[in-house]
Protein backbone atom coordinates (compact mmCIF):
# COMPACT_ATOMS: atom_id res chain seq x y z
CA UNK A 1 0.00 0.00 0.00
CA UNK A 2 1.12 3.55 -1.01
CA UNK A 3 0.41 6.23 1.61
CA UNK A 4 -0.21 9.72 -0.24
CA UNK A 5 0.65 12.40 1.70
CA UNK A 6 -2.18 14.53 2.10
CA UNK A 7 -0.45 18.70 3.55
CA UNK A 8 -3.37 20.07 1.93
CA UNK A 9 -1.15 20.87 -1.33
CA UNK A 10 -2.87 20.11 -4.82
CA UNK A 11 -4.53 17.54 -6.71
CA UNK A 12 -4.81 13.85 -5.60
CA UNK A 13 -7.65 12.57 -7.06
CA UNK A 14 -5.62 11.63 -10.46
CA UNK A 15 -2.52 9.96 -8.55
CA UNK A 16 -5.31 7.39 -6.39
CA UNK A 17 -6.70 6.91 -10.10
CA UNK A 18 -3.67 5.59 -11.99
CA UNK A 19 -2.58 3.89 -8.64
CA UNK A 20 -5.50 2.13 -8.93
CA UNK A 21 -5.10 1.15 -12.58
CA UNK A 22 -1.86 -0.06 -12.27
CA UNK A 23 -3.12 -2.54 -9.53
CA UNK A 24 -2.23 -0.77 -6.14
CA UNK A 25 -3.81 0.37 -3.89
CA UNK A 26 -3.08 4.55 -2.83
CA UNK A 27 -4.59 6.12 0.16
CA UNK A 28 -4.76 9.69 0.63
CA UNK A 29 -3.73 10.85 4.82
CA UNK A 30 -2.35 13.70 6.68
CA UNK A 31 -1.85 11.97 9.75
CA UNK A 32 1.42 11.20 10.78
CA UNK A 33 0.97 7.50 12.57
CA UNK A 34 -0.59 6.54 8.84
CA UNK A 35 2.18 7.98 7.20
CA UNK A 36 4.53 6.32 9.76
CA UNK A 37 2.93 2.95 9.20
CA UNK A 38 2.77 3.04 5.04
CA UNK A 39 5.24 0.71 3.39
CA UNK A 40 5.30 3.66 0.68
CA UNK A 41 5.21 7.24 0.58
CA UNK A 42 4.41 9.42 -2.20
CA UNK A 43 5.22 13.53 -1.85
CA UNK A 44 2.49 15.33 -4.30
CA UNK A 45 2.40 19.01 -4.17
CA UNK A 46 1.65 21.73 -6.86
CA UNK A 47 1.52 25.13 -5.43
CA UNK A 48 4.43 27.74 -3.79
CA UNK A 49 7.44 25.92 -2.31
CA UNK A 50 7.17 28.09 1.16
CA UNK A 51 3.54 27.26 1.54
CA UNK A 52 4.31 23.45 1.21
CA UNK A 53 6.86 23.45 3.68
CA UNK A 54 4.78 25.83 6.16
CA UNK A 55 1.86 23.43 5.82
CA UNK A 56 4.21 20.32 6.35
CA UNK A 57 5.57 21.73 9.55
CA UNK A 58 2.26 23.30 10.86
CA UNK A 59 0.79 19.29 10.40
CA UNK A 60 3.56 17.72 12.47
CA UNK A 61 4.74 15.94 9.55
CA UNK A 62 8.23 17.15 9.10
CA UNK A 63 9.99 14.72 11.70
CA UNK A 64 8.08 11.87 10.77
CA UNK A 65 8.76 12.31 7.07
CA UNK A 66 12.74 12.95 7.94
CA UNK A 67 12.23 9.65 9.97
CA UNK A 68 10.81 7.55 7.15
CA UNK A 69 13.18 8.80 4.70
CA UNK A 70 16.61 9.08 6.32
CA UNK A 71 16.68 6.49 9.25
CA UNK A 72 14.11 3.55 8.04
CA UNK A 73 14.91 4.43 4.65
CA UNK A 74 11.02 3.74 3.15
CA UNK A 75 10.72 4.32 -0.65
CA UNK A 76 9.35 7.79 -1.57
CA UNK A 77 8.47 9.61 -4.34
CA UNK A 78 8.12 13.19 -4.60
CA UNK A 79 6.52 14.85 -7.65
CA UNK A 80 6.32 18.05 -8.89
CA UNK A 81 6.74 20.26 -6.47
CA UNK A 82 7.33 17.43 -3.88
CA UNK A 83 10.34 16.41 -5.77
CA UNK A 84 11.46 20.03 -5.15
CA UNK A 85 10.74 19.79 -1.20
CA UNK A 86 13.29 16.83 -1.73
CA UNK A 87 16.26 19.80 -2.19
CA UNK A 88 18.26 22.18 0.15
CA UNK A 89 15.51 25.23 -0.90
CA UNK A 90 14.10 27.03 -3.38
CA UNK A 91 14.50 30.69 -5.30
CA UNK A 92 10.73 30.44 -4.81
CA UNK A 93 10.93 31.09 -1.21
CA UNK A 94 13.48 31.25 2.00
CA UNK A 95 12.49 28.50 3.85
CA UNK A 96 15.01 25.49 4.05
CA UNK A 97 13.54 22.10 2.29
CA UNK A 98 13.80 18.91 3.26
CA UNK A 99 17.04 18.41 1.87
CA UNK A 100 17.66 15.11 1.24
CA UNK A 101 18.97 15.16 -1.99
CA UNK A 102 22.17 17.78 -2.64
CA UNK A 103 20.48 19.61 -5.14
CA UNK A 104 18.68 23.10 -5.04
CA UNK A 105 15.76 24.28 -7.02
CA UNK A 106 15.82 27.66 -9.17
CA UNK A 107 14.04 29.83 -11.18
CA UNK A 108 13.65 29.04 -14.94
CA UNK A 109 15.98 31.72 -16.94
CA UNK A 110 14.94 34.38 -18.67
CA UNK A 111 15.29 33.24 -21.88
CA UNK A 112 13.19 35.48 -25.25
CA UNK A 113 10.89 33.33 -26.05
CA UNK A 114 10.67 31.08 -23.52
CA UNK A 115 7.34 31.37 -21.60
CA UNK A 116 7.29 30.05 -17.71
CA UNK A 117 6.08 28.46 -16.82
CA UNK A 118 7.37 25.19 -18.76
CA UNK A 119 3.83 23.53 -19.29
CA UNK A 120 3.39 21.04 -21.87
CA UNK A 121 4.92 17.86 -23.02
CA UNK A 122 8.64 17.02 -22.90
CA UNK A 123 10.89 14.38 -23.92
CA UNK A 124 13.56 13.33 -21.50
CA UNK A 125 16.99 11.62 -21.93
CA UNK A 126 17.65 8.70 -18.89
CA UNK A 127 21.39 9.70 -17.40
CA UNK A 128 22.23 7.32 -14.03
CA UNK A 129 20.19 4.32 -14.73
CA UNK A 130 17.49 3.84 -11.57
CA UNK A 131 14.72 0.97 -11.06
CA UNK A 132 12.28 4.31 -10.97
CA UNK A 133 12.92 4.26 -14.62
CA UNK A 134 13.38 0.54 -15.83
CA UNK A 135 11.66 -0.11 -18.70
CA UNK A 136 11.03 3.13 -20.08
CA UNK A 137 10.08 3.67 -23.82
CA UNK A 138 12.62 5.39 -25.77
CA UNK A 139 10.05 7.61 -26.67
CA UNK A 140 8.74 8.54 -23.30
CA UNK A 141 7.21 12.26 -23.15
CA UNK A 142 5.75 13.24 -19.97
CA UNK A 143 3.56 16.40 -19.07
CA UNK A 144 5.54 19.25 -16.93
CA UNK A 145 4.35 22.34 -15.45
CA UNK A 146 6.78 24.03 -13.44
CA UNK A 147 8.48 27.30 -13.09
CA UNK A 148 11.79 26.22 -11.02
CA UNK A 149 13.39 23.70 -11.56
CA UNK A 150 15.61 21.19 -9.99
CA UNK A 151 19.96 20.91 -10.21
CA UNK A 152 21.62 18.49 -8.29
CA UNK A 153 24.73 18.55 -7.04
CA UNK A 154 26.34 15.18 -8.04
CA UNK A 155 25.35 14.05 -11.46
CA UNK A 156 25.01 10.16 -9.96
CA UNK A 157 22.07 11.83 -8.30
CA UNK A 158 19.93 12.79 -11.80
CA UNK A 159 18.01 9.44 -13.24
CA UNK A 160 16.40 11.66 -15.74
CA UNK A 161 17.49 14.72 -17.99
CA UNK A 162 14.86 17.66 -19.67
CA UNK A 163 15.85 20.68 -21.72
CA UNK A 164 13.79 23.76 -21.52
CA UNK A 165 16.20 26.74 -22.33
CA UNK A 166 18.37 25.32 -19.89
CA UNK A 167 18.96 21.46 -19.32
CA UNK A 168 17.52 20.41 -15.76
CA UNK A 169 17.03 17.83 -13.67
CA UNK A 170 13.27 15.53 -14.32
CA UNK A 171 14.22 12.61 -12.15
CA UNK A 172 16.09 12.15 -9.33
CA UNK A 173 17.10 9.27 -7.01
CA UNK A 174 19.37 9.06 -4.00
CA UNK A 175 19.01 5.46 -2.18
CA UNK A 176 15.19 5.27 -1.30
CA UNK A 177 14.18 8.56 -2.06
CA UNK A 178 12.87 9.55 -5.61
CA UNK A 179 11.83 12.82 -7.22
CA UNK A 180 10.13 13.19 -10.87
CA UNK A 181 8.96 16.65 -11.96
CA UNK A 182 6.43 16.19 -14.56
CA UNK A 183 3.14 14.71 -13.34
CA UNK A 184 3.71 10.54 -13.93
CA UNK A 185 -0.72 10.51 -13.25
CA UNK A 186 -0.77 12.74 -16.17
CA UNK A 187 1.19 11.27 -19.03
CA UNK A 188 -1.01 8.64 -19.99
CA UNK A 189 1.62 4.64 -20.64
CA UNK A 190 4.58 6.94 -19.87
CA UNK A 191 3.93 8.12 -16.32
CA UNK A 192 1.88 4.45 -15.80
CA UNK A 193 5.28 3.26 -15.70
CA UNK A 194 7.02 4.84 -13.71
CA UNK A 195 4.41 4.37 -11.10
CA UNK A 196 4.73 0.62 -11.94
CA UNK A 197 8.34 0.58 -11.47
CA UNK A 198 7.72 2.41 -8.17
CA UNK A 199 4.87 0.28 -7.22
CA UNK A 200 7.32 -2.96 -7.82
CA UNK A 201 10.35 -1.58 -5.68
CA UNK B 1 12.17 21.54 -26.52
CA UNK B 2 8.64 22.13 -25.53
CA UNK B 3 6.12 20.53 -27.69
CA UNK B 4 3.46 22.15 -29.20
CA UNK B 5 0.00 20.41 -27.68
CA UNK B 6 -2.68 19.55 -29.94
CA UNK B 7 -5.62 19.04 -28.14
CA UNK B 8 -9.57 17.61 -28.74
CA UNK B 9 -11.70 20.07 -27.33
CA UNK B 10 -14.99 18.84 -27.17
CA UNK B 11 -18.60 19.97 -26.01
CA UNK B 12 -20.71 19.14 -24.02
CA UNK B 13 -24.71 19.98 -23.31
CA UNK B 14 -25.20 18.82 -19.83
CA UNK B 15 -24.62 14.69 -20.09
CA UNK B 16 -24.27 14.94 -24.10
CA UNK B 17 -21.57 15.31 -26.51
CA UNK B 18 -22.24 17.49 -29.46
CA UNK B 19 -20.84 19.74 -31.83
CA UNK B 20 -21.72 22.98 -33.10
CA UNK B 21 -20.70 25.19 -36.56
CA UNK B 22 -20.10 28.90 -35.42
CA UNK B 23 -21.45 28.30 -31.76
CA UNK B 24 -24.80 27.15 -33.58
CA UNK B 25 -27.02 24.10 -35.12
CA UNK B 26 -25.79 21.65 -32.30
CA UNK B 27 -25.69 18.04 -33.54
CA UNK B 28 -24.94 15.19 -31.46
CA UNK B 29 -22.30 13.16 -31.66
CA UNK B 30 -22.47 10.40 -28.65
CA UNK B 31 -22.05 9.66 -24.50
CA UNK B 32 -18.70 11.69 -23.55
CA UNK B 33 -17.33 9.14 -21.66
CA UNK B 34 -16.83 6.76 -24.16
CA UNK B 35 -15.89 9.25 -26.55
CA UNK B 36 -12.92 10.06 -24.06
CA UNK B 37 -11.76 6.78 -23.63
CA UNK B 38 -10.90 6.70 -27.26
CA UNK B 39 -8.71 9.90 -27.02
CA UNK B 40 -7.37 8.26 -24.17
CA UNK B 41 -6.52 5.16 -26.12
CA UNK B 42 -4.89 7.62 -28.99
CA UNK B 43 -2.80 9.39 -26.27
CA UNK B 44 -3.76 12.84 -27.10
CA UNK B 45 -2.03 15.40 -25.41
CA UNK B 46 -4.73 16.77 -23.23
CA UNK B 47 -8.26 17.14 -23.36
CA UNK B 48 -10.83 20.41 -22.84
CA UNK B 49 -14.11 19.87 -22.14
CA UNK B 50 -16.50 22.94 -22.10
CA UNK B 51 -20.47 22.69 -21.44
CA UNK B 52 -21.84 25.20 -23.84
CA UNK B 53 -25.11 25.56 -22.20
CA UNK B 54 -24.42 25.82 -18.55
CA UNK B 55 -24.20 29.35 -18.12
CA UNK B 56 -26.98 30.18 -20.06
CA UNK B 57 -29.15 27.64 -18.81
CA UNK B 58 -27.55 28.65 -14.97
CA UNK B 59 -27.19 24.97 -14.68
CA UNK B 60 -24.27 23.63 -12.55
CA UNK B 61 -21.63 21.20 -14.53
CA UNK B 62 -22.39 17.70 -14.94
CA UNK B 63 -19.56 16.44 -11.68
CA UNK B 64 -20.64 13.15 -12.25
CA UNK B 65 -19.77 12.76 -15.97
CA UNK B 66 -16.38 14.87 -15.41
CA UNK B 67 -15.55 12.49 -12.90
CA UNK B 68 -15.92 9.35 -14.77
CA UNK B 69 -14.31 10.99 -17.33
CA UNK B 70 -10.84 11.56 -14.68
CA UNK B 71 -11.30 8.58 -13.08
CA UNK B 72 -9.43 7.25 -16.73
CA UNK B 73 -7.88 9.81 -18.43
CA UNK B 74 -4.29 10.35 -17.63
CA UNK B 75 -3.84 12.94 -19.04
CA UNK B 76 -3.39 16.69 -18.41
CA UNK B 77 -7.78 17.81 -18.39
CA UNK B 78 -9.61 21.24 -18.64
CA UNK B 79 -13.12 22.38 -18.17
CA UNK B 80 -15.19 24.98 -18.51
CA UNK B 81 -19.04 25.71 -18.63
CA UNK B 82 -20.83 27.20 -16.01
CA UNK B 83 -18.05 27.84 -13.23
CA UNK B 84 -18.67 31.14 -11.28
CA UNK B 85 -18.20 30.23 -8.14
CA UNK B 86 -15.18 29.52 -6.06
CA UNK B 87 -16.84 25.77 -4.37
CA UNK B 88 -17.77 24.36 -7.70
CA UNK B 89 -14.18 25.31 -9.16
CA UNK B 90 -12.85 23.32 -6.29
CA UNK B 91 -14.73 20.47 -6.89
CA UNK B 92 -13.16 20.33 -10.01
CA UNK B 93 -9.89 20.45 -8.89
CA UNK B 94 -10.94 17.60 -6.21
CA UNK B 95 -11.93 15.31 -9.24
CA UNK B 96 -8.80 15.77 -11.11
CA UNK B 97 -9.15 18.42 -13.77
CA UNK B 98 -6.22 20.71 -13.11
CA UNK B 99 -7.39 23.59 -15.44
CA UNK B 100 -10.48 25.56 -15.15
CA UNK B 101 -11.65 27.67 -18.08
CA UNK B 102 -13.87 30.30 -17.44
CA UNK B 103 -15.76 32.88 -19.80
CA UNK B 104 -18.57 35.08 -18.91
CA UNK B 105 -18.11 35.29 -15.10
CA UNK B 106 -14.95 36.93 -16.06
CA UNK B 107 -16.53 40.09 -17.65
CA UNK B 108 -19.30 40.19 -14.73
CA UNK B 109 -16.35 39.54 -11.75
CA UNK B 110 -12.68 39.91 -13.47
CA UNK B 111 -11.57 39.51 -10.00
CA UNK B 112 -12.62 35.81 -9.71
CA UNK B 113 -9.64 34.91 -12.20
CA UNK B 114 -7.23 36.24 -9.58
CA UNK B 115 -8.98 34.30 -6.80
CA UNK B 116 -8.81 31.51 -8.38
CA UNK B 117 -5.16 31.65 -9.62
CA UNK B 118 -4.16 32.61 -6.27
CA UNK B 119 -5.07 29.46 -4.50
CA UNK B 120 -4.31 27.02 -7.42
CA UNK B 121 -1.19 28.82 -9.39
CA UNK B 122 -1.87 30.73 -13.05
CA UNK B 123 -1.45 27.08 -14.73
CA UNK B 124 -4.74 26.18 -13.47
CA UNK B 125 -7.00 29.14 -15.18
CA UNK B 126 -7.65 29.13 -18.45
CA UNK B 127 -9.11 32.28 -20.20
CA UNK B 128 -11.37 31.86 -23.08
CA UNK B 129 -12.08 34.54 -25.06
CA UNK B 130 -14.66 34.23 -28.35
CA UNK B 131 -14.05 36.77 -30.89
CA UNK B 132 -16.31 37.41 -33.75
CA UNK B 133 -15.75 40.00 -36.83
CA UNK B 134 -18.45 42.60 -37.24
CA UNK B 135 -20.13 44.10 -39.67
CA UNK B 136 -16.86 46.69 -40.18
CA UNK B 137 -14.11 43.86 -39.84
CA UNK B 138 -13.34 44.72 -36.21
CA UNK B 139 -12.62 42.03 -34.09
CA UNK B 140 -15.07 41.76 -30.57
CA UNK B 141 -15.30 39.97 -27.48
CA UNK B 142 -18.56 37.63 -27.18
CA UNK B 143 -19.98 36.08 -23.79
CA UNK B 144 -22.42 33.43 -23.16
CA UNK B 145 -21.81 31.40 -25.88
CA UNK B 146 -21.82 33.84 -28.64
CA UNK B 147 -25.11 35.42 -27.34
CA UNK B 148 -23.92 38.40 -25.98
CA UNK B 149 -21.69 40.81 -27.54
CA UNK B 150 -19.16 42.32 -24.93
CA UNK B 151 -17.87 45.22 -27.42
CA UNK B 152 -14.37 44.61 -25.83
CA UNK B 153 -10.57 44.97 -28.20
CA UNK B 154 -9.77 40.87 -27.63
CA UNK B 155 -6.25 42.32 -27.71
CA UNK B 156 -6.82 44.61 -24.44
CA UNK B 157 -9.56 41.90 -22.93
CA UNK B 158 -6.72 39.40 -23.22
CA UNK B 159 -3.68 41.18 -21.65
CA UNK B 160 -6.15 42.47 -18.89
CA UNK B 161 -7.09 38.79 -18.29
CA UNK B 162 -2.98 37.79 -18.50
CA UNK B 163 -2.65 40.91 -15.91
CA UNK B 164 -5.60 39.08 -13.68
CA UNK B 165 -3.81 35.74 -13.63
CA UNK B 166 -4.70 33.81 -16.27
CA UNK B 167 -2.26 31.40 -17.54
CA UNK B 168 -3.04 30.48 -20.63
CA UNK B 169 -5.82 31.81 -23.30
CA UNK B 170 -8.35 29.63 -25.33
CA UNK B 171 -9.32 31.89 -28.54
CA UNK B 172 -11.88 30.58 -30.26
CA UNK B 173 -13.13 32.32 -33.53
CA UNK B 174 -16.55 32.19 -33.60
CA UNK B 175 -16.92 32.94 -37.83
CA UNK B 176 -14.72 29.86 -38.29
CA UNK B 177 -16.14 27.29 -35.27
CA UNK B 178 -17.32 24.08 -37.30
CA UNK B 179 -16.39 25.17 -40.40
CA UNK B 180 -13.32 23.70 -41.72
CA UNK B 181 -11.94 26.94 -43.30
CA UNK B 182 -8.60 27.13 -41.19
CA UNK B 183 -7.91 29.03 -37.80
CA UNK B 184 -8.26 32.77 -37.87
CA UNK B 185 -4.69 33.32 -38.17
CA UNK B 186 -4.56 37.33 -38.19
CA UNK B 187 -6.70 36.98 -34.93
CA UNK B 188 -4.41 34.57 -33.24
CA UNK B 189 -1.09 35.79 -34.03
CA UNK B 190 -2.64 39.24 -32.63
CA UNK B 191 -3.11 37.24 -29.53
CA UNK B 192 -0.15 35.74 -28.96
CA UNK B 193 2.78 38.85 -29.91
CA UNK B 194 0.23 40.50 -27.34
CA UNK B 195 0.67 38.10 -24.43
CA UNK B 196 3.61 36.42 -22.62
CA UNK B 197 1.28 33.05 -21.49
CA UNK B 198 0.25 30.54 -24.43
CA UNK B 199 -2.36 30.74 -26.52
CA UNK B 200 -4.44 28.09 -27.38
CA UNK B 201 -6.05 28.66 -31.29
CA UNK B 202 -9.40 27.24 -31.43
CA UNK B 203 -11.92 27.13 -34.22
CA UNK B 204 -12.03 26.16 -38.32
CA UNK B 205 -9.52 23.33 -38.03
CA UNK B 206 -10.03 20.88 -41.10
CA UNK B 207 -6.28 19.47 -41.88
CA UNK B 208 -3.32 18.85 -40.88
CA UNK B 209 -2.12 21.82 -42.51
CA UNK B 210 -4.36 24.56 -40.46
CA UNK B 211 -3.05 23.12 -37.87
CA UNK B 212 0.74 23.67 -39.40
CA UNK B 213 -0.23 27.38 -40.50
CA UNK B 214 -1.72 28.65 -36.95
CA UNK B 215 1.72 27.27 -34.97
CA UNK B 216 4.13 29.07 -37.60
CA UNK B 217 2.02 31.86 -38.53
CA UNK B 218 -0.32 32.59 -35.98
CA UNK B 219 1.99 31.57 -33.47
CA UNK B 220 -0.13 29.48 -31.21
CA UNK B 221 0.84 27.34 -28.22
CA UNK B 222 -0.90 24.83 -29.00
CA UNK B 223 -4.41 24.14 -31.00
CA UNK B 224 -7.54 22.60 -30.01
CA UNK B 225 -8.56 20.58 -32.73
CA UNK B 226 -13.40 19.96 -32.61
CA UNK B 227 -14.94 18.85 -36.11
CA UNK B 228 -11.57 16.75 -37.20
CA UNK B 229 -11.57 14.66 -34.32
CA UNK B 230 -15.59 13.80 -33.96
CA UNK B 231 -16.24 13.59 -37.88
CA UNK B 232 -15.39 11.80 -40.48
CA UNK B 233 -14.92 14.49 -43.06
CA UNK B 234 -16.26 17.55 -43.55
CA UNK B 235 -20.71 16.53 -43.66
CA UNK B 236 -20.05 12.93 -43.04
CA UNK B 237 -20.85 10.85 -40.07
CA UNK B 238 -19.52 10.99 -36.83
CA UNK B 239 -16.04 9.34 -36.15
CA UNK B 240 -13.92 9.63 -33.31
CA UNK B 241 -10.12 10.15 -34.49
CA UNK B 242 -7.02 11.63 -33.93
CA UNK B 243 -3.81 12.15 -36.36
CA UNK B 244 -1.11 10.48 -35.99
CA UNK B 245 0.85 11.35 -33.79
CA UNK B 246 4.61 11.31 -35.97
CA UNK B 247 2.91 12.95 -38.73
CA UNK B 248 1.78 15.55 -36.68
CA UNK B 249 4.93 15.54 -34.97
CA UNK B 250 6.44 16.26 -38.27
CA UNK B 251 4.24 18.98 -39.51
CA UNK B 252 4.44 21.02 -36.01
CA UNK B 253 7.30 20.37 -33.77
CA UNK B 254 10.19 20.43 -36.58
Amino acid sequence: MIVIVDYGMGNLGSIVNMFKKVGAKAVISGDPEVIATAPKLLLPGVGSFDRAMERIDALGMKSVLDEQALVIKKPILGICLGMQLLTRGSEEGKLPGLGWIPADTKKFPSLPGLRIPHMGWNRVEPTTSSPLTHSLLDESRFYFVHSYCVQVDNQSNSILKCHYGISFDAAIQQDNIFGAQFHPEKSHKFGMQIFKNFVNL
Amino acid sequence: MLQKRVIPALLLRDDALVKTVRFDKPGYIGDPVNTVRIFNELEVDELVFLDITATNENRAPNLRILREIADECFMPLGYGGGLNNFDTVQSIFEIGFEKVILNSVMHSRPEFVTEIADHYGNQAVVASIDVKKNFWGNYEVWSHSGKRNTKKDPVSWAQELEELGAGEILLTSIDREGTWSGFDLQLTQKIADAVNVPVIASGGAGSLIHIKEVVSEGRASSVALGSMVVYQQKGMGVLVNFPDYNELQSMINK
